[in-house]
């Protein structure tokens, strides 16, 4: 490395000796390795995704050919003949979640407003707190409290309702069975599980409606509920929709509870006050004693649960994202 | 607009101005809203209440030190090591979750920024905190219990996956927080980012991050479905992670709760009490440090 | 960054207007210096020196580019992707972009204090030592955090809370301890990028103050929109101003006018900077 000459006909003054700059440093190899570090734990992400698809699929393979498409279209589901078709169980996955879907979207949009328009400034943060605590208990718990609790209890209710309607056209058809563990009862829990969070997505979206929205309705004279159905709701439309597809994608995954609550039935019906089954409860409940193919079958069904799920999953941050207006810059 | 008039002359200008129908709407409107608030209370309340009310009789000391009976239908015994199940086996996945989490959010904030590969990685992110615990029950059964058998390891893993996507989500936003002219300064005065990273940024958005990390363990802690097919059944205290079938609470309520005897739904409330106290701990704790974290910042 | 790729040059320029035999070093020696975002030039031609234990202050209106040309005094553009310089700034002789060069050593060498104060938000001992421990000296760095916090004017001010966060104090304090932080690395050039824009005139006061007394220790440069203040503490003046590209709608940034300080305020050469330090415009 050679030494540069300086003018010596000037001074040279502290520092004036520039030339160490030009040495190599260890330093710099540090920023490299920590980027690739840092990348390859981002890839495990990646990695995850792809193994769960491939490994689960590989599993479930010999159920997929022995039934073909029937794995989907069939209601049979009868192990000891080694018939495997899960249609009750698809159609009780999303039987429960309908249920859970109609009775939390009203309530979790209530909240949200209330906690957003109407609430006293005071209670705003009691109101997030208590959401936090739905939202922490443990499905398992929520469970037990439904198996042993509610399930009783309101079995003589269906069985009221069911008396009343039951011969009525078009309430009969639904309010109907008296069974205390039923798609009614799974989809109770369900909705009391996925309220918090499509209630916390959906108020994340209605805070961001600009003040100059809301001041414009109220400039025109408009009482509050006029105020939210010009300014808020169709500003935060889109958000909301994709927070219930979220919570809808969330109760369909749903396992434990809805395990102990649904009743394990398998068929196909459209009392609401009957037993059926949802796939991720056939998985829990049936996986301990099944073996060979019975155990393919239900990782099957593990698969089609994945796939559903990330379908829901997938359709609901785009619609989120498409009509965001933040990112739009509106 | 409501700040600038009093409320008696608001309310008579209301009156005044709006017609009957429209006032009864707002009415209806507000306890709609109300109401949901209530309605969602209700079941919080009758959950906690029942959990406290038929779990606090089993809490003892020898409830959290004894084995599992062996007959599950008479009283007796403890839940030992469920406590003990749940407290390992959910370490073992933080132990796993955290670092990697933590530096995938470096990635994705301070590398990757809007690149196709961080874009790529945030999308899958999200689209893996929906993937059902179940699915990540069977999928971590067909990589790791079918060859190595069961053990806590395997409900480790599984959970540990459940809690990645999280992790890397929150730190990510509390990464975003750190303000740019931080890091500015600090490579003003000759540090290199790595370095930045670890004795700026982190440290900045430490409390933000802990807060998010927290929430991650007090969810894994609740899991059952993970569980189920990866950790066998244990009644007594096996505290190797790596050998062996072990036991949870999760999954002891999930069992007692299907059988018909007395005694072992007594003892899926106690296990229930002891679990939700746990994990509302920890979650009320994650409440407490984000907003010390806030009023630090604001001082 | 792709800077000219050459041997560093031989030759060092003589400053053009101080006499011989009190001839201060030229610390930094631009040429021909052209800075681009990507294909846009946001700066061109720039052709100055920077004198030892002065303080050259960078004037103009803004968007002229004054900022973006003391950030490439110490490689602050490289942390932009699309950043590119052509020409050289020659360090005592050296190319500041020789291939060669981490930017990470000339960091140390050349400090930065940012407009908005922005202490880390960690104590204001470890403000100060942060930068002191970076270089891996694990002794005793009480004494040079003492001295560099009396450099700057603050030791009396903190010296009994310094443990507490740096975010308690004021936005003036706060700009001193950027300064004692910069200070505390023994820099040999001290850049401020408008240091007092964010703070009150009473707080703008004591930093100038400051500003007079560090130069007997280190070099600054100065940008800043406040006239009278360049007119206050610098030795050198730089006038930029912005021309407009017809074709592309777009503004670059050029060197106007670069002398003592008294001639460009008092008799300046060139009639875009008369206008601008008489207020016609700007």
């Amino acid at each position: 490395m050679t030494l540069l000459t300086h003018d010596d006909s000037v001074a040279p003054a502290g520092g004036g000796d520039a030339s160490s700059l030009l040495e190599p440093t260890s330093g710099r190899r540090g920023d490299s390795v920590f980027k690739i570090v840092a990348l390859a734990a981002g890839l495990v992400v990646l990695g995850i995704l792809a193994l769960i698809a491939i490994s689960t699929t590989r599993e479930a393979w010999p159920a997929f050919q022995q039934e073909g498409f029937g794995f989907i279209t069939s209601s049979t589901w009868v192990p000891a003949d080694g018939k495997f078709g899960a249609l009750a169980f698809i159609y009780g996955t999303i039987l429960s979640s309908f249920i859970a879907l109609v009775l939390a979207v009203p309530v979790s949009l209530g909240i949200a407003l209330y906690a957003n328009e109407a609430a006293p400034r005071r209670l705003r943060k009691p109101v997030v707190y208590v959401m936090d605590l739905l939202a922490a208990i443990p499905s398992v718990v929520y469970g037990l409290w439904g198996i042993i609790v509610l399930a009783p209890a309101i079995q003589p209710v269906y069985k009221a309702i069911s008396g009343a309607v039951g011969d009525i056209p078009v309430l009969g058809w639904f309010f109907n069975g008296d069974s205390g563990r039923s798609y009614m009862t799974a989809g109770i829990i369900l909705a009391i599980m996925i309220t918090p969070i499509i209630t916390s997505l959906s108020r994340e979206v209605i805070a961001t409606v600009p003040s100059a929205q809301r001041e414009a309705a109220y400039g025109m004279g408009a009482t509050r509920w006029e105020m939210i159905r010009a300014a808020v709701l169709p500003w935060s439309r889109g958000g909301i929709v994709g927070s219930v597809m979220l919570g809808l994608g969330r109760a369909m995954g749903e396992t434990i509870a809805v395990a102990l609550v649904i009743g394990s039935q398998s068929q196909i019906t459209a009392h609401l006050f009957e037993a059926g089954d949802s796939m991720a409860a056939v998985i829990v409940n049936q996986f301990g004693e099944a073996s060979g193919i019975h155990r393919s079958a239900l990782i099957g069904l593990g698969v089609v649960l994945f796939g559903v799920t990330i379908i829901v999953n997938v359709s609901a941050r785009g619609i989120v994202s498409r009509f965001d207006r933040r990112s739009q810059g509106a | 607009m409501t700040d600038l008039i009093s409320p008696d002359v608001e309310q008579l200008l209301f009156d005044a101005t709006t017609s009957r129908s429209r006032r009864i709407k707002n009415r209806l409107a507000s306890i709609w809203m109300l109401g949901a608030l209530v309605v969602a209370v209700i079941p919080l309340a009758l959950v906690i209440g029942y959990v406290l009310f038929k779990g606090i009789g089993q809490l003892s000391v020898a409830w959290f030190t004894e084995d599992l009976p062996a007959v599950t239908r008479k009283a007796g015994g403890g839940m030992g090591p469920a406590v003990v199940g749940t407290l390992l086996i959910t370490l073992g996945a933080a132990v796993m979750a955290i670092p990697l989490g933590i530096l995938g959010a470096i990635y994705l904030h301070e590398y990757g920024a809007k690149g196709r590969t961080a874009r790529l990685i945030r999308f899958m992110a999200d689209v893996m905190t929906g993937v059902p615990s179940i699915v990540m029950g069977l999928f971590v059964y067909t990589v790791w219990t079918l060859t190595f058998g069961l053990n806590g390891f395997g409900g480790s893993l599984a959970l540990g996956c459940l809690m990645l996507p999280i992790i890397i989500r929150t730190t990510e936003e509390m990464l975003r927080l750190v303000p740019d002219e931080l890091r500015q300064a600090s490579y003003a005065l000759g540090n290199r980012k790595w370095r930045t990273i670890t004795t700026v940024v982190l440290p900045a958005s430490f409390g933000g991050i802990t807060s998010g990390v927290m929430i991650a363990i007090a969810r894994a802690a609740g899991e059952t479905a993970p569980l189920v097919f990866t950790i066998g059944a244990a009644r007594n205290l096996n505290l190797n992670i790596f050998e062996g079938p072990m036991t949870a609470l999760s999954v002891q309520i999930f069992g007692n709760a299907q059988t018909p005897f007395d005694a072992a739904q007594s003892r899926a409330w106690g296990a229930a009490l002891t679990l939700v106290a746990i994990v509302f701990a920890m979650t009320i704790l994650a409440r407490v440090v984000s907003s010390m974290v806030a009023r630090r910042h604001a001082a | 960054m792709s800077p000219e790729i050459a041997a560093p040059n031989a030759e060092v320029v003589a400053p053009t207007t101080a006499p011989v035999s009190e001839a201060p070093s030229v610390v930094f020696d631009v040429r021909e210096l052209d800075v681009y975002y990507g294909e846009f030039r946001a700066v061109r031609d720039v052709n100055l020196q920077v004198l030892q234990h002065e303080i050259t202050a960078f004037i103009g209106p803004s968007g002229c580019g004054k900022s973006t040309v003391l950030r490439c005094f110490d490689r602050m553009n490289d942390l932009i992707e699309s950043a590119r310089v052509d020409g050289k700034i020659l360090y005592h002789g050296i190319d500041l972009y020789d291939p060669r060069i981490d930017p990470v050593e000339v960091r140390k060498r050349i400090g930065m204090v940012f407009q908005k104060p922005n202490p880390f938000p960690k104590s204001i001992y470890d403000n100060i030592a942060f930068g002191p421990r970076l270089s891996g000296n694990k002794g005793n760095l009480d004494d040079i955090v003492e001295h560099a916090l009396r450099r700057a004017a603050l030791w009396d001010e903190v010296k009994d809370r310094l443990k507490k966060s740096a975010m308690g104090l004021s936005g003036g304090q706060q700009q001193r301890l950027c300064i004692a932080r910069a200070i505390a690395v023994e820099p040999e050039v001290i850049l401020m990028d408008e240091p007092c824009s964010a703070l009150d005139p009473i707080a703008t006061a004591r930093i100038e103050d400051l500003m007079q007394e560090l130069k007997s220790d280190y070099t600054i440069i100065i940008v800043t929109h406040n006239m009278q203040q360049a007119a206050r503490v610098s030795d050198r003046t730089a006038f930029f101003t912005t021309e407009v590209n017809s074709e592309s709608d777009t503004r670059t940034g050029v060197l106007v006018e670069f002398d003592s300080t008294d001639k460009i305020f008092s008799a300046p050469a060139d009639e875009r900077t008369e206008n601008y330090v008489t207020g016609r415009f700007g």
